[in-house]
């Protein structure tokens, strides 16, 4: 009896659907519901989760539009204005992890690895500096930052200016930053997330730069000075080779002008901190008394620990880059790994032979320049080439510091230059030599022509090509910020603050009271 | 009353200080110096740059005694510092004009 009943009403229902459709064709109606997704598409929504793929393409039409109704999409919308689907749980967890991680490397690993190679009189000044940095850039990416590197909808893949410069309106006030994902950067890590991630990155390369002008350039400087970088430098650089329409994202912009790949920052982070660190620290001068005046490091142990905890925290930064908690964030870690281990070796073996004594020193720099050459490579080569990396990374920054360094007689105080900007140019070079489509399939997309599983391949140009318009802005942009730094509120402290030490006179502390 | 003055290498306080109270001297102002004389310093390297540090590390040891132990304190001191290399140290003797000891109040060789 309740059978047929329920069955005469499913049938007057529907009868009456029809009927009410059918006698109103002149007033608007809603339009109907989508149906629901199939089980078949729900599931291949799912798959997508392990394949790292965009669960929204089961539920489409040929048009691009989504056209059923499923329990994986969310009610957010992200920055480009359409509702997507949940965040990946397992994706999301390493991006949240990662983000911690690379917020470590600054605070405190960066903070201690530079805070000990500083005099006793000058160890609070980098930690003021990097803390400083921290809260600075991220009041600068919330109001407009994330959206100058990231932000854009619709078609962009082939705006020439808009490839070059973001559109600082666009999540403006950090406006539309959800937790849902944006499929421009990742189909299973929330928005907020990825642009928290990001943001990290945007605080570390800035406080790299501290590197090079510690101990000789004011508080108030370093202020005015980070402002206008992260506008005119980082913000431009990230979003060329990172922003979805960026002008050299060769990876994922198929109307990409030039080709580069740069998975984890290797031209964004380490070629912009360490060639703007060496204008900076030209303009700047050297330090008072350098280089007769012995400037030993205060504390090597300091600086050991702060190496150790940039490595581990390192692993957020180039494994996080996958976006993903996926096959490409696994080979990044090994590669990141391999890299750096070898790189801490080779290091100190060159200073044994040479000198006869390897430093303690030497092992912690071998191991940050491996970091930093494996950074643009990570996510494209094998563990073979990370190798080849390693020895590079062990070699080449070595030298700059060893030998040229002295011939060029600049005061690079804690060899930004040599390590980050000299490593991420090879890094980034050598990413062309070594990327290999075994390693990431992503690259076949739009780079099929330019990665070809050798060592000469059309991608080395295309490197070369990032690596020259990487120079240019970073060089010119730093030229620009230095003189209206130095114009507004001038870039040295006066001689008796930087011998008595900017501790006391900048910051009004004691680092140590023996 | 007389003041010695010895500058020693750091790793012979112990022996100095054991040395010193064999012979019935108790009391010692000690402090960490710096200096050289004709021992040579040594050489720091850190990445690129080397540098010669000149200032070697030392310790100095203040006495006061009466006049008749200074023999002994001298020959004690040089006894537990010497170690036949170049940088072993200097033993200085001045005079001192009065001494007090601030609980009691005593003063002259009593006071040490």
């Amino acid at each position: 009896m309740k059978r047929i009943l329920l069955t005469l009403a499913l049938i007057a229902t529907a009868a009456f659907g029809t009927f009410s459709s059918r006698a109103d064709t002149s007033t608007n109606t809603p339009p109907p519901p989508p149906p629901p997704a199939s089980v078949e598409q729900r599931l291949e929504s799912l798959e997508a989760y392990i394949s790292n793929g965009d669960p929204t393409a089961p539920l489409k039409d040929t048009n691009g539009n989504v056209v059923v109704t499923s329990p994986i999409m969310s009610s957010l919308s992200n920055s480009t204005g359409s509702t997507y689907t949940y965040p990946g749980p397992g994706h999301n967890a390493w991006l949240l992890t990662s983000t911690a991680l690379v917020l470590f490397m600054t605070l405190p690993g960066l903070a201690l690895f530079y805070g000990g190679l500083v005099r006793k009189k000058n160890v609070l000044s980098v930690l003021a500096q990097c803390f400083l940095i921290t809260g600075l850039v991220t009041i600068l990416y919330i109001i407009c930052g994330y959206g100058m590197i990231f932000g854009g909808t619709g078609d962009m893949t082939k705006d020439w200016v808009k490839g070059i410069v973001g559109d600082p309106h666009v999540c403006w006030m950090f406006a539309n930053v959800t937790s849902a994902p944006n499929p421009n950067y990742s189909y299973w890590v929330s928005e907020n997330v990825y642009a928290m991630f990001q943001m990290m990155f945007a605080i570390i390369t800035p406080a790299l730069i501290v590197g090079s002008i510690a101990e000789r350039m004011k508080f108030s400087a370093i202020l005015v000075f980070m402002t206008l970088w992260m506008f005119i430098v980082y913000f431009t650089q990230g979003h060329m080779v990172w922003g979805i329409n960026g002008l050299m994202n060769g990876c994922w912009n198929a109307g990409a002008k030039i080709h580069g790949l740069d998975f984890a920052g290797g031209t964004v982070v380490h070629m912009t901190s360490g060639w703007s660190g060496l204008v900076l620290c030209i303009i700047l001068g050297k330090r008072l008394g350098f280089p007769k005046e012995p400037m030993p490091p205060h504390s090597i142990v300091l600086t050991y620990i702060g190496a150790s905890m940039l490595w581990v925290g390192w692993y957020g930064f180039n494994s996080g880059s996958a976006v993903a908690a996926d096959v490409i964030a696994a080979n990044a870690f090994t590669t990141t790994t391999i890299a750096t281990a070898v790189g801490s070796f080779v290091w100190p073996m060159w200073e044994w032979v040479v000198k006869g004594k390897p430093s303690v020193l030497g092992f912690c720099s071998g191991a940050v320049a491996g970091l930093v050459l494996i950074t643009p490579a990570c996510g494209y080569v094998l563990p073979s080439g990370a190798i080849w990396i390693g020895i590079a990374a062990g070699t080449i920054p070595w030298f700059f510091c060893y030998k040229v360094k002295g011939w060029l007689g600049m005061d690079d105080a804690l060899d930004a230059w040599s390590v980050h900007g000299i490593g991420g140019m090879c890094g980034a070079i050598m990413t062309g030599m070594f990327a290999r489509n075994a390693a990431n399939a992503n690259m076949a997309t739009n780079l099929k022509a330019y990665v070809t599983d050798t060592i000469f391949q059309p991608q080395l140009k295309e490197q070369l090509k990032t690596v020259g318009v990487t120079l240019v802005l970073v060089i010119l942009g730093t030229i620009v910020c230095a003189y209206i730094t130095k114009m507004l509120v001038g870039l040295r402290p006066t001689e008796e603050v930087e011998v008595a030490g900017l501790d006391l006179a900048e910051h009004g502390e004691e680092g140590y009271h023996s | 009353m007389k003041k010695i003055d010895a500058i020693i290498k750091p790793f012979k306080l112990e022996e100095v200080k054991d040395a010193l109270s064999e012979i019935g001297i108790e009391g010692m102002t000690v402090s960490e110096v710096k200096g050289f004389g004709r021992q040579k310093g040594h050489t720091e390297i850190y990445r690129g740059s080397e540098y010669t540090v000149d200032f070697l590390p030392k310790i100095k040891i203040e006495i006061v005694i009466a006049d008749n132990q200074v023999d002994a304190a001298v020959g004690a001191i040089i006894k537990a510092a010497k170690t036949g290399k170049i940088g072993d140290g200097k033993v200085f003797v001045s005079p001192v004009e009065t001494a007090v000891r601030i609980r009691t109040e005593e003063k002259g060789d009593s006071a040490v």
